[in-house]
C-alpha cells in the first residue's frame, strides 16, 4: 500500500516536474503554475509521511537544476513551504477545495518571497511585477489540479 | 505508529524526528548547497553530474516541438525547398565573392597597421549546436543547446549565430549546455558604438528583442540605426563582432543619462541552431581565455574590463610587468602595439601581450 503510493507519488511529481519545464511561449510561461510545487503541496497535505519535507527539498533540487540561478534556492522556498503544510495537513483536509485554494495561493508567495529573496541575495535579482503571476494562477487552478492529484492518487473524492 | 510526537504535539513522523527537526535539517543542507554553489564553487562537479541527469528530461519535454518540426520539414513541399536551396545557393555565391576579397583586405589592413603580415582570421574553429530547450521570459533568457563537455565546450564560451552575438555558455554538462543570452538582465556585453568608436555596456532588457545602454550620457553621439559591435573588453568576446543596431535614443534635458534601446542583430527568437566558437588565444582580437574561472554570475573581480591582463594563472605577479600594461591593449582595440602582435607561426603558444 504505502510502496504503491509511494509509485504513485513519484510518477505524478515527475509529470508535474515535466509541466513546469515544458517549452512554453513567453506570455504562457508568465501565466504557467509551479505545478511541481503544487504537486509537492497536494502530497503534503493528503499524504504527509510518504512526501513530507525530504519530498520538498529534493523536488526543489530537481527545479534548482533545471532554472535556478543557485543550487538549493528552490530547495530551501520547498522544504519552507512543504514543512509548514506538513505541520498544518489536517487542518487544511478538512477544507473545501475554495479555502484550500487560499491557503496554496498564501503558500505559494510564501514561496515566491524565498525565491525573491534568495534572488535578491545572491545578486541574480528579478525585480519584474511577473513573476507573481503564477501564484495567482497557481491557486486558481488548485480545486481542478487537486482533484486530478487525487485521481492519480487513487483516491476518488 | 506515532512514536514521536513533533513539536506541536501531533504524531506525525514515525521516523526522522519531528518534522520542525526534519525542516531545520534540511533548511540548513539547503544553505549550505547555496553557500558553496554561490561562493564557493564547489559545486561545479555536483553541478556537471546534475546537468546530466537533468539533459534526458529536457530532451524528452522538448521531443513533441522537435518531432514536429521534423514532420514538417519532411513534409515540405518540394517547391519550397528548391526555393530554399535557390537562395542559399545564391547567398553562398555572395559570401564567396565577399571572401575573395577578404584575404587581400585582411593583407591590406596589416600592412596599414604596420604588421609584418597580415593575422590569422581572430576564429580557429566553430561548432553548430542544436538548442534543445528555450527559456525566454522576462525572469531569464536561456537556452539550452545539445554540445557539453564532451565536445571541448567550456565555460564563458561566446556563441553566435549567422547574424551576430547570441550570449555565452554558463554551466555545462557532459553533453548540454547552458546559454544564457545577451538580452537576459543579468547579461552585459561590452560594445562599442561602430561608426564613432564610442564604448559601452548593453544589457539585457529581459525580452528577446532589446538591449538597453544605460550608461551613456545625455551628449553621447549615438542615434538610431548605430550599429554596436563587441569591444572585445571583458574577455569572453573578440573585438568587433556586430551585437545590435540601435533602435531608439531618448534625450532628456534633465536626465544626465541618455535612454537608449538596440535591437540585437542575431535571431535570439527564432533560431534553432546556434555556432559555439573557438578562438586562436595567440591572436590580438581575441578574448583573453578563462579568466572569469568559470561562472559569470557571481562578478568577481576578474570579470571587471580593468582587471583583464595575460592569462588567469600569472599575470597577478608583479613579475610579468613589464607588458603587464600592454596586454590589455590588443584585447581592447584593433591597434595591436607591433611588438605583442606575432604571425600566426607563433601565435598558439601564449597570449599575444606576454611574449
Amino acid at each position: 500500500m504505502i510502496a504503491q503510493g509511494r509509485g504513485r507519488l513519484f510518477v505524478s511529481v515527475f509529470v508535474a516536474l515535466v509541466l513546469t519545464v515544458l517549452p512554453l511561449p513567453p506570455w504562457l510561461d508568465v501565466l504557467r503554475p509551479a505545478f511541481l510545487v503544487l504537486a509537492v503541496l497536494y502530497w503534503s497535505v493528503n499524504a504527509p509521511r510518504t512526501g513530507g519535507i525530504a519530498l520538498g527539498f529534493f523536488a526543489g533540487l530537481a527545479l534548482d537544476v533545471f532554472q535556478g540561478p543557485v543550487l538549493g534556492e528552490h530547495a530551501l522556498a520547498l522544504s519552507l513551504v512543504t514543512y509548514i503544510v506538513v505541520r498544518e495537513h489536517q487542518r487544511i483536509r478538512s477544507k473545501s477545495a475554495i479555502q484550500q485554494a487560499l491557503i496554496v495561493f498564501a503558500a505559494l508567495i510564501i514561496y515566491e518571497i524565498v525565491l525573491f529573496m534568495i534572488d535578491g541575495w545572491t545578486g541574480h535579482a528579478v525585480t519584474t511585477a511577473l513573476r507573481w503571476v503564477h501564484t495567482l494562477t497557481g491557486a486558481l487552478i488548485w480545486p481542478p489540479a487537486a482533484a486530478i492529484f487525487a485521481y492519480a492518487a487513487g483516491r476518488r473524492s | 505508529m506515532a512514536a514521536f510526537g513533533t513539536a506541536a504535539g501531533r504524531p506525525l513522523q514515525a521516523r526522522g524526528g519531528s518534522a520542525g527537526f526534519r525542516f531545520t535539517l534540511y533548511a540548513a543542507l539547503a544553505v549550505v548547497v547555496m553557500y558553496l554553489d554561490q561562493r564557493a564553487h564547489y559545486l561545479e562537479h555536483v553541478r556537471y553530474v546534475l546537468e546530466a541527469a537533468a539533459y534526458p528530461i529536457q530532451l524528452a519535454v522538448n521531443s513533441p516541438p522537435a518531432a514536429w518540426a521534423w514532420l514538417k520539414e519532411t513534409f515540405q513541399a518540394r517547391g519550397v525547398l528548391q526555393a530554399e536551396n535557390a537562395r542559399l545557393r545564391a547567398r553562398q555565391r555572395d559570401l564567396e565573392l565577399l571572401a575573395m576579397r577578404y584575404d587581400a583586405l585582411a593583407r591590406d589592413n596589416g600592412e596599414l597597421r604596420g604588421l609584418r603580415a597580415a593575422l590569422p582570421p581572430v576564429v580557429d574553429h566553430w561548432l553548430a549546436a542544436e538548442i534543445v530547450n528555450i527559456q525566454l521570459n522576462s525572469l531569464r533568457q536561456k537556452l539550452l543547446i545539445n554540445r557539453g563537455a564532451s565536445n571541448g565546450v567550456f565555460a564563458a564560451q561566446a556563441v553566435l549565430d549567422d547574424k551576430g552575438l547570441i550570449g555565452q555558455t554558463t554551466h555545462i554538462g557532459p553533453w548540454s549546455a547552458e546559454v544564457i543570452l545577451i538580452t537576459d538582465p543579468e547579461h552585459a556585453v561590452p560594445v562599442r558604438v561602430e561608426r564613432t568608436g564610442l564604448r559601452t555596456i548593453a544589457v539585457g532588457a529581459g525580452d528577446a528583442t532589446s538591449l538597453a545602454l544605460p550608461y551613456l550620457p545625455g551628449n553621447a553621439d549615438i542615434k538610431t540605426g548605430d550599429l554596436l559591435v563587441t569591444s572585445g573588453l571583458g574577455g569572453v568576446f573578440p573585438e568587433g563582432y556586430p551585437v545590435a543596431r540601435v533602435t531608439e535614443v531618448h534625450r532628456d534635458a534633465v536626465q544626465p543619462l541618455a535612454q537608449v534601446r538596440a535591437a540585437p542583430l542575431a535571431h535570439i527568437d527564432t533560431d534553432s541552431e546556434v555556432m559555439l566558437v573557438w578562438f586562436r588565444p595567440g591572436h590580438p582580437a581575441a578574448p583573453v581565455p578563462n579568466t572569469l574561472g568559470g561562472d559569470l554570475k557571481s562578478g568577481n573581480r576578474d570579470m571587471q574590463p580593468q582587471a583583464l591582463s595575460g592569462k588567469p594563472a600569472e599575470p597577478r605577479s608583479p613579475g610579468a610587468t613589464p607588458q603587464a600594461s600592454t596586454p590589455a591593449q590588443p584585447v581592447t582595440a584593433a591597434p595591436a602595439p607591433p611588438a605583442s602582435a606575432p604571425p600566426a607561426a607563433t601565435a598558439p603558444g601564449k597570449p599575444g601581450g606576454e611574449q
